[in-house]
């Protein structure tokens, strides 16, 4: 065997170890939480209040919580993020401005997540006057992964062949014709696959929320978007550190951090199998 | 000459600072077949895209002269660019059929210009794959997606679907580059065929296929307008030695 061989074999096996390591701390976590937490969850605990300080009883009201901020989330960051997208690749001719709108956004999701938090409060619960709210922090929510949503839909309309906005044009078609009729439905997926790995990202964050609407215990379902609220990645947090009886909540930390892995993963899941899809109809 | 259907006038071309056509001047008259000839990089497919206005999609370019399409400047102010490329047909050179069923990729053109009427748009449908000569081989499965037509096949949809929005002149890029010679002839009979109601201007790289098909032929160089007459006269007896040599294949 020569150097060369000999080279060739250490490199991948170090490359082999590397990717050991990663999949087996996944591995390890996944275990951890799955072993201490799964005989917690039944329906009861998904569906019930928190009782007794948070000591007994289910993380209903968090699971809702998260998911109306998702929500909210949903809605100022799709369609934002998307026109964004379509205004960038389609119409901003390649200029300076052009660039630094792309500069900014690329910076945009580097900035760290307490920030948008801090933002969230000058911005919408005090200057917009929302209050600590959902929407405020649906809204603070929405700004950190429009970033994400740009580049991701940025990314899908690129994929969608020039041919086919020409030959769109060539027909008669005025430009926003071609990019309605013939470009956003082969691009649309590809948008939606990314913006829902963003939105899967807000739906774990902790400090966006923390100074915009999360709430320590609220043992009732929010009556609507200007109400404080309880969700998955806090709740988690206040169970783990907070808690007067930390030792005796720890299985309700464990299972709440389930039902939180477990929505993370199935929202990447259906994004997996959005693009799967798509593929796949590409290919036929 | 105030009979041409197209009459280019001194027309400069610049994509950016760099000058791809020069003042290229030629008329073009209704119901004959215009072929484009030149080495690679003259400016024949500019030629071609500046007839439809096709170029502005590309950021930084500028026009010089006048384009007259039916007594009409095109790079006037007022004029409407959808207009213009509804009347001015365009066939690409790589067929780009849009990822929808084949009947769906004809009516588009229909579709994007307001047709509503179910029965008009099914009518219209087939009359233009008649005419594109592919109705017999598609009729059965209008239904499917256009990916799964040949090659040829997929060219002559784009035709069909050029045909079907009723334009007046029909571009063609160097339409039958990417086909085998049967597909090729099919084309070449179908031009002879559109000339009755189209005036159509094709770039081809293929000598022997201008001299088919063409009643006229431009010969380009360089961003230059060389020699444009008869296709008969340029092929027998051109006036220029460079045509000559170009056509007879000492360069290119
Ligand atoms: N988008 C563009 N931006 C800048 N320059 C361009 C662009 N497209 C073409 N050119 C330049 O303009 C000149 C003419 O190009 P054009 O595509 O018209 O040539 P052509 O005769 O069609 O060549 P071919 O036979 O290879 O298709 C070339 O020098 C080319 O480099
Ligand atoms: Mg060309």
């Amino acid at each position: 065997m020569n150097t060369r061989q000999l080279k060739q074999i250490f490199g991948f096996n170090l490359l082999r170890i590397c990717a050991g390591i990663i999949f087996l701390s996944i591995i390890l976590i996944l275990y951890d939480i799955a072993s201490k937490g799964l005989n917690i969850i039944s329906w009861e605990f998904i569906f019930s209040m928190p009782k007794k300080g948070m000591t007994e009883g289910g993380i209903f009201p968090a699971i809702v919580g998260t998911v109306m901020v998702t929500s909210i989330t949903a809605i100022v960051s799709i369609p934002l993020g998307m026109g964004c997208a379509i205004y960038l690749n389609e119409y901003a001719k390649n200029g300076k401005l052009t660039r630094l709108i792309r500069l900014s956004i690329r910076n945009l999701s580097g900035v760290p997540s307490i920030v948008y938090g801090l933002f969230g409060v000058v911005l919408f619960v005090q200057l917009m006057n929302f209050g600590t709210s959902i929407l405020s922090a649906g809204l603070t929510l929405g700004l950190m992964t429009l970033p994400w949503t740009v580049t991701a839909s940025e990314e899908a309309l690129k994929n969608v062949p020039k041919s086919y906005r020409e030959g769109s044009l060539a027909l008669g078609a005025t430009k926003w014709q071609a990019i309605r009729t013939n470009v956003l439905p082969y691009a649309v997926g590809g948008m939606l696959t990314g913006t829902i790995l963003g939105l899967a990202r807000a739906a774990g964050e902790t400090a966006p929320i923390l100074f915009t609407g999360v709430a320590f215990y609220i043992p009732f379902i929010p009556k609507s978007v200007s109400s404080q609220f309880m969700a998955l990645p806090y709740h988690l947090y206040v169970m783990s550190t907070q808690h007067p009886a930390i030792e005796q909540v720890k299985p309700i930390a464990y299972g709440t951090a389930l039902v939180l892995i477990i929505v993370v993963f199935a929202m990447n899941l259906s994004a997996i199998i959005l693009r799967y899809k798509l593929r796949k109809l590409k290919e036929e | 000459m105030n009979d041409a259907k197209i009459r280019v006038n001194k027309f400069s071309f610049y994509y950016g600072q760099s000058k791809a056509l020069h003042d290229i001047s030629v008329d073009v008259k209704e119901n004959t077949v215009i072929g484009i000839i030149g080495p690679s990089g003259c400016g024949k497919s500019t030629f071609l895209r500046s007839l439809n206005r096709m170029n502005e999609i590309i950021t930084d370019t500028k026009t010089d002269g006048e384009i007259i399409i039916d007594g009409r400047n095109i790079y006037d102010k007022d004029v409407d660019i959808v207009d213009i490329r509804r009347k001015i047909g365009m066939v690409f050179q790589k067929s780009n059929p849009f990822p929808k069923s084949i009947f769906d990729n004809v009516a588009y053109g229909l579709r994007i210009n307001g047709a509503k009427d179910k029965n008009y748009i099914a009518q219209k449908v087939e009359t233009s794959l008649q005419n594109a000569a592919l109705w017999n081989e598609v009729k059965d499965r209008l239904n499917t997606n256009a990916f799964e037509l040949s090659g040829g096949q997929q060219q002559r949809l784009c035709i069909a679907r050029a045909l079907a929005v009723e334009p007046e002149v029909i571009l063609m890029d160097e339409p039958a580059s990417a086909l085998d010679p049967t597909a090729t002839l099919k084309i070449e009979e179908l031009i002879q065929k559109l000339k009755e109601k189209y005036t159509i201007i094709i770039v081809t790289h293929n000598m022997q296929q201008a001299a088919r098909i063409s009643d006229f032929t431009a010969f380009f160089m360089m961003g230059e307008l060389k020699e444009y007459g008869e296709t008969n006269k340029i092929f027998t007896s051109p006036a220029k030695k460079i045509t000559e040599d170009y056509i007879t294949g000492r360069f290119g």
